[in-house]
Formats: structure tokens, sequence, C-alpha cells
């Protein structure tokens, strides 16, 4: 039986540029909270579907641009 | 002697650091071939002895010494696969407070460490080798230079050798952070998304060697893989330096065949009576349990009692101090040596020095042990570089080890040994910015 796969996303931070805006948190809180001090912590489990978008637009949208994207593979 | 009885015999510290003098220090090349015996690196690229050295140091299975266990023979993959000529970097830059190995070494042995650097930079196709010694350790660099000017003389330098004087900050010597000087930048770490990518100097790729890593490489190179698999574990081969302080009669750096006990390596120092605790590895460390002293020294075993090996410290902290008053001014310190370029490390760690000593000092609030474990399991792993997480371990296993001592002083009834003077050496305080020199 062959699972079929989709392009995800998994969500990192990059802490050397980050400078706590905490727009990511505010973009996408399924997978970015943050800590007493305000920088993010993130879930790195891949987002897919709805929150792609989501995810992209917290990178995009970043004024240290410190959220990075990287595409993996996950299973429907 | 016989060579097979010199093969046998031939350590890194083949020369009791304390059987010379301290006048004695000066390099000696003629001294260092008799003990050793002659070494032939090629001068240019040789397809035949590049093999044979690869496949001497992969066979091998030695792990860098300068704290993170890194396969060395991995290392070397990772430069050749590029296109430009590499550089191979010595790091001597040894900012473990407690460490004093590669100093040790590179007064008593610095042509075997140059050695090692020749024999790697060969084997890469590299044809500069830089030497990193903190700018405030002159009798190292003088040392070092004093070793690159006696190969010259003695028409072994086939390598442009270069030493240069990086900050003495506890990050600086961290491999990023090197490399980072070296493009004329500030000597700060940077996160490393993917490593197997090797850092580069411009757009060449650069090795990054422990000074004691590229000493076992030269004796490798000298005496082949089985010989340095005759000591220590099929997963943790050779012999490696430790730096033993605190309770013992005979501080200071000791050779140890990996494997061995930890227990009998702080008693070979002279371990005078009980200990409470053992701290591993460096500041970034962790503390280990007297009841745990007869672990291997070696990687695997010590990451399953909660420890590290790091770049080969061990302390020995007497019944009559106090693990957490002394882990509170290790964390301080660590907090100030912070690059100071990510948020958890900036603002967690001196949170957690905070906690610990309000709690040294029995003033915390009955939940300060809680906070100190969700702050600390907020900090792990979210720095560019690895300075938080080290800090984070120490203090853990600190409240692991210390248990009964850190539930008393959470109770606000703290052990006498708060008031003792300190046992870990701690630097004086930097004022000044001393990222840049």
């Amino acid at each position: 039986m062959t699972t079929r796969q989709r392009i995800g996303l998994r969500v990192r931070v990059d802490p050397v540029a980050c400078d706590a805006y905490g727009y990511c948190a505010e973009l996408l809180p399924e997978r970015v909270t943050l800590d007493e001090w305000g920088y993010p912590i993130v879930d790195g489990t891949p987002v897919a579907g709805g929150l792609v978008a989501l995810a992209t637009r917290a990178a995009a949208e970043c004024p240290r641009r410190a959220v990075l994207l990287e595409q993996v593979l996950v299973s429907r | 002697m016989s060579a097979m009885t010199l093969d046998a015999n031939d350590r890194l510290l083949t020369v009791p650091p304390r059987a010379r003098s301290a006048t004695d220090l000066t390099p000696d090349l003629a001294g260092h071939l008799a003990t050793h015996g002659a070494l032939a690196v090629p001068t240019r690229d040789d397809a035949a002895w590049t093999a044979a050295v690869w496949r001497a140091v992969s066979e091998s299975g030695l792990l860098g010494r300068g704290g993170a266990g890194f396969p060395a023979a991995v290392k070397w993959d990772a430069v050749r696969s590029g296109g430009r000529r590499p550089m191979v970097v010595v790091n001597a830059m040894e900012g473990e407070p407690a460490s004093a190995k590669d100093k040790v070494l590179l007064a008593y042995s610095p042509h075997l460490v140059l050695d090692g650097a020749d024999v790697a930079a060969a084997a890469v196709g590299a044809s500069d080798i830089v030497i990193c010694v903190t700018d405030d350790n002159g009798p190292t660099a003088a040392s070092v230079t004093a070793a690159v000017a006696e190969r010259a003389r003695a028409g072994m330098a086939h390598r442009r050798i270069s030493v240069e004087r990086p900050p003495g900050r506890y990050v600086s010597g961290e491999e990023s952070a090197l490399v980072a000087w070296l493009n004329n930048r500030r000597a700060l770490p940077s996160l490393r998304i993917d490593k197997s990518v090797p850092l580069a100097v411009g757009r060449r790729p650069v090795l990054v060697h422990n000074a004691e890593t590229l000493s076992q490489v030269a004796l490798i190179a000298r005496h082949g893989p089985e010989w340095f698999r005759r000591l220590g574990t099929p997963e943790a081969p050779g012999s490696t330096l430790v730096t033993v302080s605190g309770a013992v009669r005979s501080p200071g750096v000791l050779e140890v065949e990996l494997g061995t006990p930890v227990g009998d390596i702080v008693r070979r120092a002279g371990l005078e009576g009980a200990l409470s605790g053992l701290l591993l590895g460096g500041y970034g460390g962790a503390w280990l349990d007297p009841s745990h002293l007869s672990t291997p020294y070696a990687p695997g075993p010590l990451a399953a009692a909660g420890a590290t090996m790091g770049v080969g410290i061990m302390v020995a902290l007497p019944v009559t101090s106090c693990g957490i008053a002394e882990t509170a001014r290790i964390v301080r310190y660590m907090a100030g040596e912070s690059a100071g370029q990510c948020g958890p490390c900036v603002f967690g760690l001196p949170a957690i020095a905070d906690d610990l000593e309000q709690l040294a000092v029995g003033r915390a609030g009955a939940d300060v042990l809680e906070r100190i474990e969700v702050r600390a399991a907020v900090v792990d792993g979210r720095g560019g570089c690895r300075h938080p997480d080290g800090v984070v371990r120490l203090a853990r296993t600190a409240l692991a080890v210390f248990a009964d001592d850190a539930l008393a002083h959470g109770r606000g009834r703290p052990c006498a040994g708060h008031r003792a003077p300190s046992v870990l050496a701690l630097p004086a305080a930097t004022t000044r910015d001393r990222w840049a020199s």
C-alpha cells in the first residue's frame, strides 16, 4: 500500500536574527507560542493545507526575516 | 629502545609535565622526533599517501577532543568535497576556565600538534594552516610561534602557517565564532542550519580541529589505526587528556585511557576525602553523582549517566562546599559569557542565575525548584549555538545531584557550605566589549 504524500512546511526560527517582534505567534498560533521574554517557541510539526498560507505570511512579515520555512513531505 | 617499545608507549604526554621545569619550555624539534619518530608528510598532492592517511584516521575511530566528540574523518570528508583549496584551523582557544589540556600540550609538545595540522592539511589539500590562540594567552602563543620558527629553520615548513589571536571569551572558540573572526567579523557564533556544509573563510572551506585532536592525528599517522585502537573502547578509542582540579592533591593534566572508570582518574590525581559531586565536561557540562564514579570515561556511558566528556575537565567538589552555591556562581559567569545574540540565552540564563542565587542563600520561594526546571526546559535548544544548552544541563544536573541540599535550601535552610570559598575557578569579569578585541 502506498501512502499519498504532499508538500508541507516546517517552521523554524533563526534565534540570532529574532528580536521578539512576536508577529509569528500572532499569525500562526497553531505552531508558535511566546516564552516569558517574548521570544518564539516553535512546534516543528509540519504545517499543511490551510496553514501553509499563514506560515508563508508569518515568514514574509517577520521584520527580522527570522522565520524560516523548510519544505518537507507529509503523509495525508 | 626498539621501535616496538617506542610505539607501544608513544602517547601525547610522554614527558610528564612535572618532570620538566618551568624554564624548560623551549620547543625541541630534535627531542620531539627522538620521542615520537620521524613523520614524512608529502609537500605536493600525493594520492597514495592521502588515501592511506585518510583510511588510517577513518579506521582509528578518532573522535574530536574539542567538546562535541565529532568523528574527525567525517570532518575531513566535508571539506574535501568542495572545489576550492581548504584551510586548516588549529583551535587552541581553550575558553573553558577549568581546562588546561591544550595549554599543556602546546607548552610541552607543540610539534605534535603542528605535525597533526600538517597531516590534515596534506590530506585535504590545504595550503594554509592557521593556529588560533586567545589574545590573553601569551605563553601558549610564544611556544607555538617558537615551534613554527624552528620547523621553518629545519626546512619543514611546506605550507603557509600563521598564529591568530582572537579575543579570549568563553564562546569565541566555538568553531563558527572562530571562523567569523578569521573573516574579519566579530568572534560570535552563528546559527548553522546544515552542519554538513563546511564553514568557510572567504570561499575556502575550513577544517577546524581542536589542538589535542590534531596531536592524536600525528600519532595515528605514525603508528596506524590498530595501534590507536589498542587503548580505549571500540566506540571511543585511544587516550585523552583530562584536567583535574578541586579536592585533589595534584591538580593538573593527565593522559588517560578512554573507558577508565571516572573515579580511578580522580584518584590518580589524589582525591582527598569524600566528594559531594564531580563536575564533568566544562562549565557547560554536568554534575555527576558520587555513586556513579564507576562510570567508564567515554561519551556513551557518560551520556547514559546524564553527563558529558566535553573538553575533559573534572572538578572534585568536597563535601564542605555547597553544590548549589557553586552552580549559581558558574551559571552567573556563563550568563555573562553569552554572545548576546539570542533572546532565550540573553534573558533565560540570567533568570536561571537569579533563581539559583536566591536558592543558594535560602531566600527563594518554595516554587523555585519548579521554576528553574520550567525555565531550563524553555531555554534548552533555543540558541544559535550550544552555549545555553550546556548551562541548562549544568543547572538541571545540580538540582538532581544535590537534590537533598536543594530541598533544604528551598525551605529556607541553606547548608553551611554556601558561605565556603569557591572551589570552581572563575575568571575576573570582563568589563569591556571583548568580542572584537
